[in-house]
C-alpha cells in the first residue's frame, strides 16, 4: 500500500468534552485512491473523529494534516476549501432550495469552485453521477429518504474534494436501497476516490474498505484490511457483537 | 460624589455593581433559565423606580418599604408578560434561533410600550428623591447613605434567591431547566411553568433592584434600555446561566463605571459597558468561567 | 449573466418608476415634498436594512449610530470640502463602522450582535457629546444653500443605488452564499463559505446607506446636536417598517415605508404625546399578525393562487 500517498493523517487527535475523553490519541493515514473504513460500536468516537477531520469540533490535542498542510486548528469553511468534503449523519439538505441548487452551493464554493454556467453544468454533472440527473428541478420536500442521500453526496462531490467523508452514509436504507448504494459508493472507489466512511453495515465495509479502523471508547484498537480486522475473534466479540447486524 | 482618589472609588464602584448584579441576576433568570432575550428589562427597573419615587413623594414611603409593593407587581407584570405575549412565541417557533429573533422583536417592542406608558402617566421628566441622603463614614471616606443601604438590601434579595436556587426544590428545577430543558422535561419538571415562573421571578428582581437604585439614581422614562445594555452585558460576561459569574462581571463594572465617571467623565456612562464588552467578544465570548464549546 | 428578457422588463418599471418619484418637487406641495423625503429617507435605510437581516436574521438596531455618524460627518466636513466628497467620505465611514462592528460580533450568535448594536447609537452620542465638551463646542451649524427638492433628488438616488446594491448580492456568489446561510449555516461553512466574512461584507450596505443619508439630510437640520443626530426612535422605526413591508425581496421594505409614513404622519399629529406608546404598539401587532410582512401575504397568496413560486436571485 505504500505506492498510493498519504493525503490525510491523523497524530495523536484527542477530543475531550470535560472529563469525557470521546477521541483518544487516534493515529491513522489515508492514501490516495483508497477506502479507509471507520468502525466501531456506537460512541466509540467515529463521528467526533469526521468531525475533528472536516473541522465541525475542534481537536482538544494531536494533529491532523492534509497533504503537508496543518488543518487541526482551521475553521470548517477552510478546510472544506483545500479538500474535504461530508456528508453528514442525519442528512442535512438546503430546504428552500432545488436538488440543482442544493448541488450548485457544493460546485461554487467548494475545493474547485466554478460559477455561473459551468457550476451549473458541473453540478448536472455530478447529479448524473449519482443517479438524480432526471430531478433536477425538484424541491428537497418531494425526495425520497435515498434520494435525499444521493442529493447530499451530489454536493459533497461537487466541489471535487482530494478526501470525502461519509458518515454512516447507507444507514437508514432498506435492502434494495441499501444495494444501489453500496454499488454507487463502490463506483466512487473505482473512479479513484479517497473516502473516509464511518459504517455499521458489515457488507457494505467488507466490499468497499481498503483498510479498516476499529475504535472502542475513543481509542483504535486495530487496523488492517477488512478480512483481519473482522476475523480478529477479540475485536468481534469485544467491540462488533451486538452491531454486527 | 467623589474627589478621584483610590480607595472611595474603588468602594463606590463596588456598591454599585453590587445593585447591577440584581438587576443583572434578574435578566439571567429570563435569559438563561427561561430562554427570552428581554430587550424591556430595562424598563422594568424604571417601572420599579418610579413606584417607589412616587409612595416616597406623595406618602413618605420608605423605598425599603416599597419593596414589598414592588415585588407581587412586578411578578404579576411579568407572568402575565410570558404567559400572553412570550409563550405564544414558545410555541410558534420551529427552532430556538427562530425563538431567539421573535423575542428580541416583541421584548423590544414592549420596551417601547414601556417607556410610552411611563411618558403618559408621569411625563418625561428626570426624577429623583431625597432619602437617607446623609454622609456615613467608612474607612476614612463619606459615602451616601442611601447608596451603602441600597447595597445591603441588593445583597439580602441576592443572597435569598441565591439560597432559593441552591437549597429548595423548585429552585433546583429552575436550575436544571438552565442546564437542559429537554433532560429536565424527561425527569418530570413542568417546563413551561417553571419558565414562566424564571421570567416572572427574574422581572421581579429587576424592578426591585429599580427601586434600590432609585434612592441614590436620577432617572427618566427612557433610562431603561441603559440598564438593558448593561445588564445585557454583565450576562454576557458572566456566563449565561451562572450566577456567581453574573456578580462577579457585575462589580467589575460598577467598578470600570465609577473610574471612567471620576476619571475621564460622569456623562460616559455606556463606555465602561462598551469596553468590557469588546474584550469578552475578542477573548471570551463564552463568558469569564465558561468553559469553550 | 446577462438579464434575461423578462428581467430587462422590470429593470425597465423600475427606471420608469423612480423617473416618475422623481418629478414630485415639481408637481406636489412643500407638505408633500417633506412626506417624499420622509418616504425616501426611510426607503433607503429599511432596503438596505433589509438586504442585511433578512437573509442573516441578524436584527440591527444600529440605524441611528450609522445615521448620526453621517449627519456629523457633513456638519464637521462642510466648511472644508467639497459636498459630494463628503457624501462619499460618510458612506465609506459608514461601511468602515459596519466592519468594525461587524468583525467584533458576526462570527458569533445573533445575541451579541443585538445587544452590540442595542446600545450603539446612545454610546457613540456619549462620545460625541464628551469629545464637544473637552472642545467647548455645543452643536454645529449646517448652512448650505442645497434645497429641499436637491435633498430629496439625492435620497430617491441613494434609493435607487441601494435597489441597485441588492439586485447586483441577489445575482452573485455572496448572494447565493447568503441563501445557504439563510437556509442552514452548519452546510454553508462545511460546503467551503466564509459565513462570518459574508455576513460582515453585507452589513457593510446599512452601514454606509444609513451614514449617507444622515450625511444627505444633514443641511435640512441647520443645527446639530448629538440629541438630534443619534435619536434611537429612528432605528425602531425602520425595524419596524421593514418588518411590516417583509424582507424576502427587494421592493418589500417600501412597501411597508409608503403605508406606515402615513399612519405615522396620523399619530404624530393626532396623539403626539403618545408617539413612543402608539409605535410599539403598532411594532407588536405587525410581529404578531404579520410576521413576514406584506412580502408573505403576497407569497401566501400566489402560492395559493395556483401560481408558481421561484425565488429571485439565482
Amino acid at each position: 500500500m505504500t505506492m498510493h500517498p498519504t493525503v490525510l493523517s491523523l497524530r495523536g487527535a484527542t477530543k475531550r468534552f470535560g472529563g469525557l475523553v470521546a477521541v483518544n490519541a487516534l493515529d491513522f493515514d489515508v492514501h490516495e485512491n483508497q477506502v479507509l473504513g471507520l468502525i466501531g460500536p456506537n460512541g466509540s468516537g467515529k463521528s467526533t473523529t469526521l468531525n475533528l477531520i472536516s473541522g465541525a469540533l475542534p481537536a482538544t490535542d494531536g494533529e491532523i494534516v492534509l497533504r503537508d498542510r496543518d488543518i487541526t486548528r482551521l475553521p470548517p469553511q477552510a478546510i472544506a476549501r483545500l479538500g474535504v468534503a461530508r456528508t453528514f449523519q442525519l442528512v442535512r439538505l438546503l430546504p428552500s432550495m432545488s436538488v440543482l441548487e442544493n448541488v450548485m452551493a457544493g460546485a461554487v464554493f467548494g475545493h474547485r469552485r466554478r460559477w455561473g454556467r459551468a457550476a451549473e453544468t458541473h453540478a448536472r454533472k455530478m447529479l448524473d453521477r449519482v443517479g438524480m440527473g432526471r430531478k433536477l428541478h425538484l424541491g428537497i420536500g418531494q425526495l425520497t429518504y435515498i434520494d435525499t442521500k444521493r442529493v447530499e453526496l451530489a454536493r459533497a462531490l461537487a466541489g471535487e474534494p482530494r478526501v470525502l467523508l461519509l458518515d454512516e452514509w447507507l444507514a437508514g436504507l432498506n435492502p434494495t436501497e441499501l444495494e444501489e448504494g453500496v454499488a454507487l459508493i463502490r463506483s466512487l472507489r473505482d473512479d479513484g476516490r479517497t473516502i473516509v466512511l464511518v459504517e455499521h453495515v458489515m457488507d457494505a465495509i467488507r466490499s468497499l474498505c481498503d483498510t479498516c479502523v476499529v475504535m472502542a471508547q475513543g481509542t483504535k484498537i486495530a487496523e488492517g484490511t477488512p478480512e483481519a480486522v473482522l476475523s480478529d475473534r477479540e475485536v468481534i466479540r469485544a467491540y462488533l457483537g451486538d452491531d454486527d447486524a | 460624589m467623589t474627589d478621584g482618589g483610590g480607595m472611595d472609588i474603588i468602594i463606590t464602584g463596588l456598591v454599585l455593581g453590587g445593585t447591577y448584579a440584581l438587576i443583572a441576576m434578574g435578566l439571567n433568570l429570563q435569559y438563561g433559565m427561561a430562554r427570552i432575550m428581554n430587550l424591556a428589562n430595562g424598563e422594568v427597573l424604571v417601572v420599579g423606580a418610579f413606584v417607589a419615587f412616587w409612595l416616597y413623594t406623595a406618602g413618605q414611603v420608605s423605598p425599603l418599604l416599597t419593596l414589598f409593593v414592588v415585588a407581587p407587581l412586578a411578578f404579576a407584570l411579568n407572568w402575565l408578560i410570558y404567559r400572553f405575549m412570550l409563550l405564544p412565541l414558545v410555541r410558534r417557533a420551529k427552532s430556538q434561533g427562530q425563538l431567539e429573533v421573535d423575542s428580541i422583536l416583541v421584548t423590544f417592542g414592549l420596551s417601547f410600550v414601556g417607556v410610552g406608558l411611563m411618558l403618559a402617566f408621569f411625563g418625561g421628566d428626570y426624577f429623583s428623591y431625597s432619602y437617607l441622603a446623609r454622609p456615613v463614614r467608612i474607612m476614612g471616606e463619606t459615602y451616601g447613605l442611601n447608596r451603602i443601604v441600597a447595597f445591603l438590601g441588593a445583597v439580602v434579595i441576592g443572597g435569598l434567591l441565591y439560597l432559593w436556587l441552591e437549597r429548595t426544590r423548585p429552585g433546583r428545577a429552575m436550575r436544571a431547566i438552565a442546564v437542559d430543558p429537554k433532560s429536565a422535561r424527561l425527569v418530570g419538571i413542568d417546563v413551561p411553568r417553571m419558565s414562566a415562573l424564571a421570567f416572572a421571578l427574574g422581572g421581579t428582581i429587576t424592578a426591585m433592584g429599580g427601586a434600590l437604585l432609585s434612592t441614590y439614581l436620577t432617572l427618566d422614562a427612557s433610562t431603561g434600555v441603559l440598564f438593558t445594555l448593561k445588564a445585557l452585558v454583565i450576562v454576557i460576561m458572566g456566563g449565561v446561566g451562572d450566577l456567581r459569574g453574573t456578580i462577579v462581571a457585575a462589580l467589575l463594572l460598577g467598578l470600570l463605571e465609577t473610574f471612567v465617571a471620576a476619571w475621564i467623565d460622569p456623562g460616559l456612562t455606556l463606555a465602561a459597558a462598551y469596553l468590557l464588552f469588546v474584550l469578552i467578544l475578542l477573548f471570551r465570548p463564552q463568558g469569564l468561567f465558561g468553559r469553550k464549546a | 449573466m446577462t438579464p434575461s428578457r423578462s428581467e430587462a422588463a422590470r429593470i425597465g418599471w423600475v427606471v420608469l418608476a423612480l423617473a416618475a418619484a422623481a418629478t414630485l418637487p415639481w408637481i406636489g406641495s412643500s407638505y408633500y415634498l417633506a412626506l417624499g423625503v420622509t418616504i425616501a429617507t426611510f426607503t433607503v435605510l429599511a432596503t438596505s436594512w433589509a438586504i442585511f437581516s433578512g437573509p442573516t436574521h441578524y436584527i440591527s438596531l444600529a440605524t441611528a449610530a450609522f445615521y448620526g455618524v453621517g449627519t456629523y460627518t457633513t456638519g464637521l466636513l462642510i466648511e472644508t470640502m467639497p459636498y459630494w466628497s463628503i457624501l462619499a467620505i460618510a458612506g465609506l465611514i459608514g461601511a468602515a463602522g459596519a466592519a468594525l462592528v461587524g468583525l467584533a460580533t458576526l462570527r458569533l450568535s445573533g445575541v451579541y450582535f443585538v445587544i452590540f448594536t442595542l446600545g450603539l447609537a446612545e454610546f457613540v452620542r456619549q462620545v460625541l457629546t464628551w469629545v464637544q465638551n473637552l472642545t467647548g463646542q455645543k452643536g454645529i451649524y449646517v448652512l448650505t444653500q442645497i434645497t429641499e427638492a436637491q435633498i430629496y433628488w439625492q435620497l430617491v438616488g441613494l434609493a435607487a443605488l441601494v435597489w441597485l446594491a441588492g439586485w447586483l448580492i441577489g445575482r452573485s456568489r455572496l448572494g447565493f452564499a447568503l441563501r445557504i446561510i439563510g437556509d442552514d449555516e452548519e452546510v454553508a461553512r462545511h460546503s467551503g463559505i466564509d459565513t462570518a466574512m459574508a455576513k460582515v461584507l453585507l452589513f457593510m450596505i446599512p452601514g454606509a446607506a444609513a451614514a449617507m443619508t444622515g450625511a444627505i439630510l444633514a443641511p435640512r437640520f441647520v443645527y446639530i446636536e448629538p440629541a438630534v443626530a443619534f435619536s434611537p426612535m429612528l432605528s425602531f422605526q425602520v425595524v419596524i417598517m421593514a418588518l411590516l413591508g417583509g424582507t424576502g425581496r427587494l421592493w418589500g421594505p417600501l412597501v411597508g415605508v409608503i403605508p406606515f409614513t402615513f399612519l405615522w404622519e396620523a399619530i404624530s399629529s393626532s396623539f403626539p404625546n403618545q408617539t413612543t406608546l402608539l409605535l410599539g404598539l403598532t411594532f407588536l401587532l405587525i410581529v404578531y399578525l404579520l410576521p413576514r410582512g406584506f412580502v408573505g401575504l403576497f407569497l401566501d397568496l400566489r402560492q395559493h393562487g395556483g401560481g408558481t413560486f421561484r425565488r429571485a436571485g439565482a
